[in-house]
C-alpha cells in the first residue's frame, strides 16, 4: 500500500493530469502535488498521484555511493 | 525499469553486506527497526536477512496502515458498506482484513454489499460522479503517503459540487507511532537502537520530523528508498552511526526525499484535515494526536457523521499476536497460531492479510527458513 | 399445403440484441443458432441440427475435460472469451499428453447482449477451432434475464484420445527432474487487467491465449516416457502450478528467478499493480517436468516450435518434505514462491 514506483512523464495534460510510463506501460495520473513537471521527468507515483520528482543528479550520486560501498569487498 | 533495476543489483548488495559484516562489531548486537511495511516487504521478498551478519537484527515496525487498523474501525467500514445506499470504495488490501465475528469486507460483498476495489481516489470520485444515485464512500486508510491523495479527492468533490461523496477517515501519522515504540513499556525487550525511516512517507513529510528521535531519544534514523540496495545501504549507515555513537537523521533516499518534504502535499493535508485527540492503533493502544479527521468545514464529507457510524469496542482474537508483532516484541514465528490456524487463506489478524504485514511477508517469502531449526536458506 | 410461408427476416446483427425469445426454443432461437453459431463453426455435425453429435471412438483411453469461461471484459487485447474457451479446453486435454478431438460449447447469454458482440465471439471461436483443427460439434444456448449473467458465459467440454504409454500424472515428478517453461509469463493476466475498469492502463501486451496441442505433440515425440507431467499455468500463475505439482508429487522445487522470462512491459504493469508475475494467469504457456536425461532434447524440441521459441529450463525438482517451491532471487537471496491467497482480481479466465 505504500507501494510507490518511479515513472517517466510522457505527456502533460490539463487539470493537473499527466500520462506517465513505466517500461512502455502508460497510465493517466494526477500531478496536483508536484510543480514544474516536464516531459521526460521522472516522478514517484503512489495510488494514482505523483508525490515527488526524482532528482537525476542525486540518483546518480546514490548509485556512485552504492557502487563504491559495494565494491570495497 | 529506470530508477528501479539499478537499485536491485545483487552483486553490489553482497558487497555492501560484506561491509556491514566487517564494520559490525562482533561483540555486540545491532537492533534496527524498519518502521515501514514496505521495507518489511522488501526485506522478505529479496531475502535481505540472508545477507546480514547474525548480530545485525531487523525488527519489524508498525508502519503498515492496514495492520494497525483496529478491528473496531474495520467493523465500522463493514457496517457502512452494509447500508444499501452505500457504494464503498477501498484499496485492494483491505478486502480480507478480519472484522469481529469472522466478518470482512469480502464476506460483506458476498452478502450483497456494494464494495469496489479502486487503484486511486481519482477512481472513487469518478464513481461518485457517474452514479449520483449512490452514496459513494471512500475507505481512507494510510500513513502520510496516502493522505494527500485523499485530501485532493475531497477538494475535487468540492470543486465538482458532489453531494454523494464522503470518506471514512482512518489516516494515521508516522512520528507518533515511532514515539510510541520508544516510549512503550517494551523498551527493554525491544531495545530499538536505530530506525530505517519510511521512504515515501518521507517524500511527503520530509526528514525534519525524525529529528526528535535522533536528538531527544538518541536514536539514529536513516530514511531509505524501497529497493533492496537502498535498504542495505541504510543498514550500513545505521551501523556506522551506532559505531561512531552518532544519532543523526540521515537521508539515503536523496533522489526523492528533501528535508522539507512536499510542501504542496503538506498544505493540502493541513487544509482538509485536523488531528484527532486520540485514536486506537492495533498493538500500540490509544495514541494522542496520532490520526486525522476532516475539519469542521468539510464535515459534510465525513462518512462517520453522515451515516452516524458508531465505533463499538472490539477485541482481537486472543490468540492473535499482531499487537506484539507490530511493537516488535514478537516475531511471526512466536505466534502460536501462525501458519496453523492463521494463514493468508484464513487470516486471524491483519498482519497476515496485508502484503506489508510481518506475518504475511514471513509466510509468503520466508517461512522456509523455519524448517529444520534455524538452518539458513539452502540457496544461500 | 399452407399458403403461408413466413418471411425469414435476417438477424439484425448490427443493432440487434439477444432477447428472451432467443432462448425460448422456438424459431427465434433456431435462427440465432444457425445464423451465428453454425455460420461461425461450420461443420457437418452442426449442420445436421441435432441436440447431440456422434463420432467413432478409436481404441484406447479417452480423455475428457470441462471448463467454464467468465472472463471480464469479454474482449481483451489478444483474444476474447470465445478464443479463450476454445484454446483453454484444448489445452486441458493436451496437458494430459492426449490428442484433442472434439469440443462442445454451451452459451448462457444475458438478455440485451448485442448480437454484433455475439457474432464476434462466435467468429473468434470458429477461427480458433479451425486453426487448432478441433471442431465444435455440439452446443447449447440459453438466455437469462438482464442482470443474471454478465454478457455471456461459456461452458465447454472437450474429448481427446490418450497417447499409448505411461500416462502423465501430477504425482509423477521426482527429485532431480528438470522444470521447463515454454515462454514468458504474465501476459494474459496483464492484458485482461489493462482493460479492467478502475485499473486501466495503456499497454501493447496481448494475451498469449493459444492452443498448445501442437507443442505438446512435439514434446511427446522426443520425450516419450521421460515426460512426467505437463500443466498450463492459468489461474494463479506459475506459482500455483508449481505448488500444486509439489504437493501432488510430494517434492519441492528449486528455481532461479533470473531464468524465468517476463516481458519488461508485463514486469512494469505488475509493478504498477503491486503484483508478482509469478501469480498472474497465462493462457498459452506450459510447464513440463522432464527426467534429466531427456531434458535437453525436449527443450530443443520446444524451442523449434512456434509456441515454444522462448522455452527455458527454470529449475529442478528437489527432495523436500515441506514441499516448498524455493527460488533464488535475481538479487541473490532466497525466498519461497507460494500460492497467492484469495482472489486478488476476479475473473481473469
Amino acid at each position: 500500500m505504500c507501494l510507490a514506483i518511479p515513472v517517466e512523464v510522457r505527456e502533460i495534460l490539463p487539470n493537473d493530469m499527466a500520462k506517465v510510463s513505466l517500461n512502455g506501460v502508460v497510465k493517466l495520473v494526477s500531478t496536483a502535488l508536484v510543480d514544474d513537471l516536464r516531459v521526460g521527468d521522472y516522478v514517484v507515483l503512489h495510488v494514482g498521484y505523483a508525490l515527488a520528482k526524482i532528482d537525476p543528479e542525486e540518483a546518480a550520486r546514490t548509485l556512485e555511493m552504492l557502487a563504491s560501498a559495494g565494491a570495497i569487498a | 525499469m529506470k530508477y528501479v533495476d539499478e537499485y536491485r543489483d545483487g552483486e553490489l548488495a553482497r558487497g555492501i553486506a560484506a561491509s556491514i559484516a566487517r564494520e559490525a562489531a562482533p561483540s555486540r548486537e545491532y537492533r534496527l527497526m524498519e518502521f515501514c511495511g514496505g521495507h518489511t516487504h522488501a526485506i522478505s521478498r529479496y531475502g535481505l536477512e540472508d545477507l546480514l551478519p547474525d548480530n545485525v537484527r531487523m525488527i519489524h515496525g508498525p508502519g503498515c496502515p492496514v495492520c494497525v487498523l483496529p478491528m473496531a474501525r474495520v467493523d465500522m467500514a463493514i457496517a457502512c458498506a452494509r447500508d444499501p445506499r452505500v457504494t464503498l470504495c477501498i484499496y485492494g488490501d483491505l478486502m480480507r482484513v478480519p472484522g469481529s465475528n469472522g466478518a470482512s469486507l469480502l464476506r460483506a460483498r458476498a452478502e450483497g454489499a456494494d464494495i469496489r476495489m479502486v487503484y486511486s481516489t481519482l477512481d472513487a470520485v469518478r464513481i461518485a460522479e457517474a452514479r449520483p444515485d449512490r452514496e459513494v464512500v471512500f475507505f481512507a486508510v494510510g500513513f502520510e503517503t496516502t493522505t494527500p491523495p485523499t485530501a485532493l479527492a475531497i477538494r475535487a468533490a468540492e470543486t465538482k459540487g458532489l453531494t454523494n461523496f464522503s470518506i471514512l477517515c482512518n489516516h494515521v501519522m508516522t512520528p507518533p507511532a515511532m514515539r510510541a515504540i520508544l516510549d512503550s513499556g517494551d523498551v527493554e525487550s525491544v531495545r530499538v537502537e536505530g530506525f530505517i525511516g519510511p521512504a515515501h512517507v518521507s517524500t511527503v513529510i520530509g526528514t525534519r520530523p525524525y529529528e526528535e528521535f535522533a536528538q531527544r531519544y538518541g536514536k539514529p534514523v536513516v530514511v531509505a528508498g524501497f529497493e533492496p540496495l537502498d535498504v542495505v545501504q541504510a543498514i550500513l549507515m545505521l551501523v556506522r552511526q551506532i559505531n561512531e555513537r552518532r544519532s543523526e537523521v540521515e537521508n539515503q533516499y536523496v533522489r526523492a526525499v528533501v528535508e522539507a518534504g512536499n510542501l504542496k502535499a503538506q498544505a493540502v493535508m493541513d487544509e482538509v484535515f485536523e488531528r484527532r485527540e486520540t485514536f486506537e492503533w492495533r498493538g500500540l493502544g490509544w495514541l494522542k494526536d496520532s490520526a486525522l479527521r476532516l475539519k469542521a468545514a468539510y464535515a459534510r464529507y465525513d462518512a462517520e457523521l453522515r451515516f452516524d457510524l458508531v465505533e463499538a469496542p472490539a477485541r482481537d482474537n486472543p490468540a492473535c499476536e499482531c499487537g506484539a508483532i507490530l511493537r516488535g516484541v514478537k516475531k511471526p514465528r512466536d505466534c502460536k497460531v501462525f501458519g496453523t490456524l492463521c494463514t493468508p487463506d484464513t487470516p486471524m489478524g491483519s498482519c497476515m492479510v496485508s502484503p506489508e504485514g510481518a506475518c504475511s511477508a514471513h509466510w509468503t517469502y520466508g517461512r522456509f527458513r523455519e524448517t529444520a531449526g534455524r538452518e539458513r536458506s539452502r540457496l544461500a | 399445403m399452407s399458403k403461408h410461408h413466413p418471411v425469414r427476416r435476417r438477424l439484425d446483427i448490427k443493432n440487434g440484441r439477444v432477447d428472451l425469445t432467443h432462448g425460448a426454443g422456438g424459431r427465434a432461437m433456431g435462427q440465432l443458432i444457425e445464423d451465428i453459431f453454425h455460420a461461425a463453426f461450420d461443420n457437418d455435425w452442426l449442420r445436421a441440427g441435432d441436440d447431440q453429435s456422434a463420432f467413432d471412438v478409436a481404441a484406447g483411453r479417452m480423455v475428457m475435460t470441462t471448463d467454464g469461461y467468465v472472463v471480464s471484459p469479454i474482449f481483451f487485447p489478444g483474444g476474447d472469451i470465445g478464443s479463450l474457451a476454445v484454446n483453454g479446453t484444448i489445452n486441458d486435454i493436451a496437458m494430459a499428453g492426449a490428442r484433442p478431438l472434439y469440443l462442445s460449447a454451451s452459451f448462457i447469454i444475458e438478455e440485451g447482449f448485442p448480437l454484433a458482440d455475439l457474432q464476434r465471439v462466435a467468429a473468434s471461436m470458429g477461427e480458433a477451432s479451425r486453426l487448432a483443427g478441433v471442431p465444435i460439434i455440439t452446443g447449447d444456448t440459453k438466455v437469462v434475464e438482464r442482470g443474471k449473467a454478465d454478457g455471456v458465459f461459456i461452458s465447454t467440454a472437450g474429448v481427446g484420445l490418450a497417447r499409448v504409454g505411461r500416462p502423465l500424472s501430477s504425482d509423477a515428478a521426482r527429485p532431480g527432474d528438470v522444470v521447463l517453461l515454454s515462454g514468458t509469463i504474465g501476459d494474459h493476466g496483464v492484458a485482461v487487467m489493462s482493460k479492467r475498469e478502475n485499473l486501466e492502463f495503456e499497454t501493447e501486451i496481448v494475451s498469449d491465449s493459444a492452443a498448445l496441442h501442437g507443442l505438446v505433440a512435439a514434446i511427446m515425440a522426443v520425450g516419450e516416457g521421460n515426460v512426467r507431467v505437463m500443466r498450463d499455468p492459468t489461474r494463479g500463475g506459475l506459482a500455483a502450478t508449481l505448488n500444486e505439482l509439489a504437493h501432488r508429487s510430494r517434492i519441492g522445487f528449486s528455481i532461479e528467478e533470473d531464468a524465468i522470462p517476463v516481458r519488461p512491459e508485463v514486469a512494469a504493469a505488475c509493478e504498477f499493480l503491486g503484483l508478482d508475475p509469478l501469480n498472474v494467469a497465462n493462457e498459452g504457456k506450459l510447464v513440463a517436468i522432464v527426467a534429466p536425461a531427456a531434458a535437453a532434447a525436449v527443450l530443443a524440441a520446444m524451442q523449434v516450435h512456434p509456441l515454444g521459441r522462448g522455452a527455458v529450463a527454470i529449475g529442478r525438482a528437489i527432495a523436500d518434505e515441506n514441499r516448498f517451491v524455493q527460488m533464488r532471487t535475481s538479487f541473490g537471496g532466497g525466498r519461497i514462491v507460494d500460492w497467492l491467497s484469495g482472489e486478488q482480481l476476479p475473473r481473469i479466465c
